[in-house]
């Protein structure tokens, strides 16, 4: 196969990874994300009307004289089911959700509850922080793995990928207003497996690449091991996009914002693993000497 | 890496049509216990409710306190040592002791055989820690002394919430503690929980107390209102009878009245007070109070001595038989707070069975034709591994009796896309390999050598994520995890044992053939 020099591009691509965690974390600070009923408390109900006459602003003006703090009504899927999310909560009442129905009923005819969801604030931060602690101790766990199995240079390139990745992911997230919950804590974290797996894939004929030509400069040896190993990070992205686009597409309602992140993981993580993970070992002068004096140890 | 003993592949065979057994069985009825099993679906996919309880201690705290002051009392008396002025303050209980007996009182306390502040000797901490300044002692729950008391009272409760639901005869309801105040309950098929969180959400402390007529009682006298909020009235601080002594309740029909009424029966110790009390309070009003609630006040017009009593109170058939249901499965020993609900009505989790099923058979087709397309014959091998995989996968969570839950659903597709990862990076290597070794054995098998610590490497990295996942994530997302992790295990199974098995036979039944991949 032709060989492409992916090593004239790192700059540039450097630098527009650069400005896209810039942006990530700007719109991360100022705009912040949009966290469901798991992380943020409230109650939300997936609810299928009888006839389509019900809309959108039929069902939230309806919602609004119940007196449930901010009240946000979206379409779902089909165009009679709608998710309604609310602040109140209020399991202690067993009439709560009860009254809302008929109140419901009264005002846009028969509705069918498919999903309540009703999440108060002491376990709502309690979710937040463990799915906080999760991402925290896999990047650690990531970190330390790639430690034991390679030399540290190879192991800040691995974890700034990481970070380039989950950063991005969640950036998207904050700029499309896209709900984050405890689903999307698991994409995160599979995204976060899969980037080190594609990175590790690389890394690993870096290490073999090094010991197998002395005299090779570290900037031309990655791009040589990229293009050794360039077809499987080509197959195996197109294996798992299409089982995560059948998800998207075919999955339901629930399962579309865990694949979408999934989706733009597999994307930032194949790309990470090239440019970012890759440069790294360049900046840091990685060498034949690197590993030799490692393994001497 | 090509040699594989006859014992080798007959295991490898057995081992795998085993496992593939259980994943047949969950669409065959077979009337043996053990093969027949079935995977368990998640709540999200059979539709039901989960609520998470908390309990809340204050109460509870409180009596504990109540009662350990009338030991200390006692005890004191006993020890001939005077102590006053009892006070129960933010949680903790404060005394005063005359000033030759302080070192006397700190001894005791502070004993390691302590009778009135005891655990020492099992948990190396007593029940109390207390401070001492000049006369004056002040006396607060330890940290384990609370955790016992919590532990305890977690039993309590649970044990009563397991008879409240039992009694409603739900399908297979799941009880379970969280931690040492949380009580988790999942009820499979039931789609409105309504009554069940009515009933969750009572405490049920039944007491009679009498109406008073003069505020000078000498128990002390407090004001309830009615339950329907009607009214209030003044009644004696005075129990004459509790819950705890009630054997049964259930809904009756009273015939004069035409009323659904509540009947009641007694136990001995609770028939005689009731009996002596009621002789003693004819021509007075009784009042049944239910959680601080007024149920009603019915004057009493003659001893009931029998031990069996109605409670009367404008039920409904539907209100009557719940408070039957309240009264015999016994007080909790604390209020609970549901801090969580969710519940999936059961046409959602159809609709999401049939969505995931759907997208893992599309999914599944769209990988198997890519691989075919890219790899041929051997697209054909990584397509038989993918499918042994995923037989494999799905009976191991059939034998475990795993819960299947949506996001479950969505990490075997995932499994599907990231399993054939193993064996392109195998065909890759082997590859390069043919490009320098004309021997196509050496090559297949210098193939396999080298390309093992890159998938060993790749697979343990999405195992540690799926690990966390585990022990971080509840409900659904435990269910991701699981078929995650099972996934990747039953993956390198496959890739290592099957789809080796297949491409040594074939390669060395051809190898002189030119291009083998």
């Amino acid at each position: 196969m032709k060989t492409i020099y992916f090593n004239k591009f790192y700059k540039s691509f450097n630098i527009l990874s650069g400005i896209l965690i810039i942006a990530s974390i700007v719109f991360l600070v100022f705009k912040g994300l949009n966290f469901g009923v798991d992380f943020k408390g409230g109650t939300l109900i997936e609810l299928r009307t009888d006839k389509s006459s019900a809309n959108i602003t039929k069902i939230r003006d309806s919602f609004n004289q119940m007196n449930l703090g901010d009240v946000s009504v979206k379409n779902f899927g089909n165009e009679t089911d709608f998710v309604v999310k609310f602040e109140k909560q209020n399991s202690n009442d067993p009439k709560f959700i009860e009254e809302i129905k008929t109140k419901l009923s009264n005002s846009i005819g028969n509705v069918d509850f498919r999903r309540v969801e009703n999440v108060g604030p002491k376990v709502s931060a309690e979710l937040l922080r463990s799915g906080v602690i999760a991402i925290a101790l896999s990047l650690a766990a990531m970190l330390l793995y790639i430690w034991i199995r390679f030399e540290w240079q190879f192991s800040l390139g691995a974890i700034l990928a990481l970070f380039h990745d989950v950063i991005i992911t969640l950036g998207v997230f904050s700029v499309f207003s896209l709900e984050i919950n405890l689903s999307i804590v698991a994409a995160v974290l599979t995204i976060v497996g899969y980037s080190m797996n594609d990175t590790v894939v690389i890394f690993d004929r870096v290490r073999e690449n090094l010991r197998k030509y002395a005299d090779v400069k570290i900037f031309e040896l990655t791009n040589i091991s990229i293009n050794e190993t360039l077809s499987r990070t080509i197959i195996t992205s197109v294996t798992t996009l299409l089982a995560l686009l059948s998800i998207f597409i075919f999955g339901g309602e629930i399962l579309k914002g865990f694949s979408l992140a999934m989706i733009l993981g597999v994307i930032f993580g194949t790309y990470s693993s090239i440019y970012i993970a890759n440069p790294v070992l360049v900046s840091l002068k990685v060498s034949q000497r690197t590993i030799v004096k490692e393994e001497k140890e | 890496m090509l040699y594989f003993s006859k014992l080798r592949v007959f295991s490898v065979l057995i081992f795998t049509l085993i496992i593939s057994y259980f994943t047949i069985s969950n669409f065959t009825n077979v009337d043996d216990e053990f093969f027949s099993k079935n995977i368990k679906l998640g709540l999200d996919l059979q539709g039901g409710s989960y609520l998470l309880l908390e309990i809340d201690n204050e109460p509870v705290i409180t009596q504990r306190l109540q009662s350990k002051v009338l030991e200390f009392k006692k005890f004191f008396k006993d020890k001939d040592i005077k102590v006053r002025n009892f006070v129960i303050e933010d949680k903790s209980i404060i005394f005063d002791v005359e000033n030759s007996k302080i070192e006397d009182v700190k001894s005791l306390l502070d004993d390691d055989k302590s009778e009135i502040n005891p655990y020492f000797q099992q948990y190396k901490s007593h029940q109390f820690n207390f401070e001492n300044m000049d006369t004056s002692f002040k006396l607060e729950f330890s940290d384990y002394g609370l955790v016992l008391l919590k532990n305890s009272s977690l039993d309590q409760a649970i044990e009563i919430v397991r008879r409240r639901v039992d009694e409603v005869g739900t399908n297979e309801p799941n009880i379970l503690k969280r931690g040492n105040d949380r009580i988790l309950v999942e009820l499979p098929g039931l789609d409105d929980p309504g009554r069940i969180k009515s009933l969750l959400g009572k405490t049920a402390n039944l007491t009679f107390q009498f109406i008073s007529s003069s505020s000078e009682e000498s128990f002390g006298t407090e004001k309830l209102s009615f339950e329907d909020g009607s009214s209030e009235a003044i009644v004696s601080k005075r129990i004459v009878l509790s819950g705890d002594n009630l054997m049964d309740a259930k809904p009756t029909m009273n015939n004069q009245t035409n009323e659904t009424v509540v009947s009641f029966s007694l136990d001995r110790v609770g028939a005689k007070k009731f009996g002596k009390a009621t002789s003693n309070g004819v021509g007075k009003r009784l009042a049944i109070v239910l959680d601080g609630k007024i149920i009603s006040a019915p004057e009493v017009r003659e001893p009931i001595i029998g031990g069996n009593g109605q409670i009367s109170g404008n039920f409904t058939f539907q209100s009557a038989t719940d408070l039957a249901l309240l009264l015999r499965s016994g007080a909790l020993p604390a209020p609970l707070n549901i801090i969580e609900e969710r519940t999936v009505g059961p046409d959602l989790g159809k609709d999401s069975i049939n969505a995931g099923i759907m997208s893992l058979i599309i999914g599944f087709i769209l990988v198997v034709a890519f691989m075919f397309y890219k790899y041929r014959f051997f697209g054909l091998i990584a397509n038989l591994a993918l499918i042994s995989n995923l037989f494999l996968l799905v009976g191991i969570l059939t034998l475990f009796e795993a819960t299947l839950t949506l996001p479950g659903i969505a990490g075997i597709i995932l499994t599907v896309g990231m399993a054939v990862d193993a064996n392109v990076l195998i065909f890759e290597r082997i590859k390069e390999e043919l490009k320098n070794e004309n021997n196509s054995i050496v090559a297949f098998d210098s193939g396999y050598t080298k390309s093992r610590t890159t998938i060993l490497d790749a697979n343990i990295t999405t195992l540690i994520a799926a690990v966390i996942l585990f022990f971080m994530g509840s409900g659904p997302i435990k269910g991701f995890s699981i078929t995650l992790g099972v996934g990747i295990l039953t993956t390198l199974f496959s890739v290592y044992f099957i789809a080796r098995l297949i491409t040594a036979y074939y390669v060395i039944k051809n190898k002189h053939k030119e291009k083998l991949i």
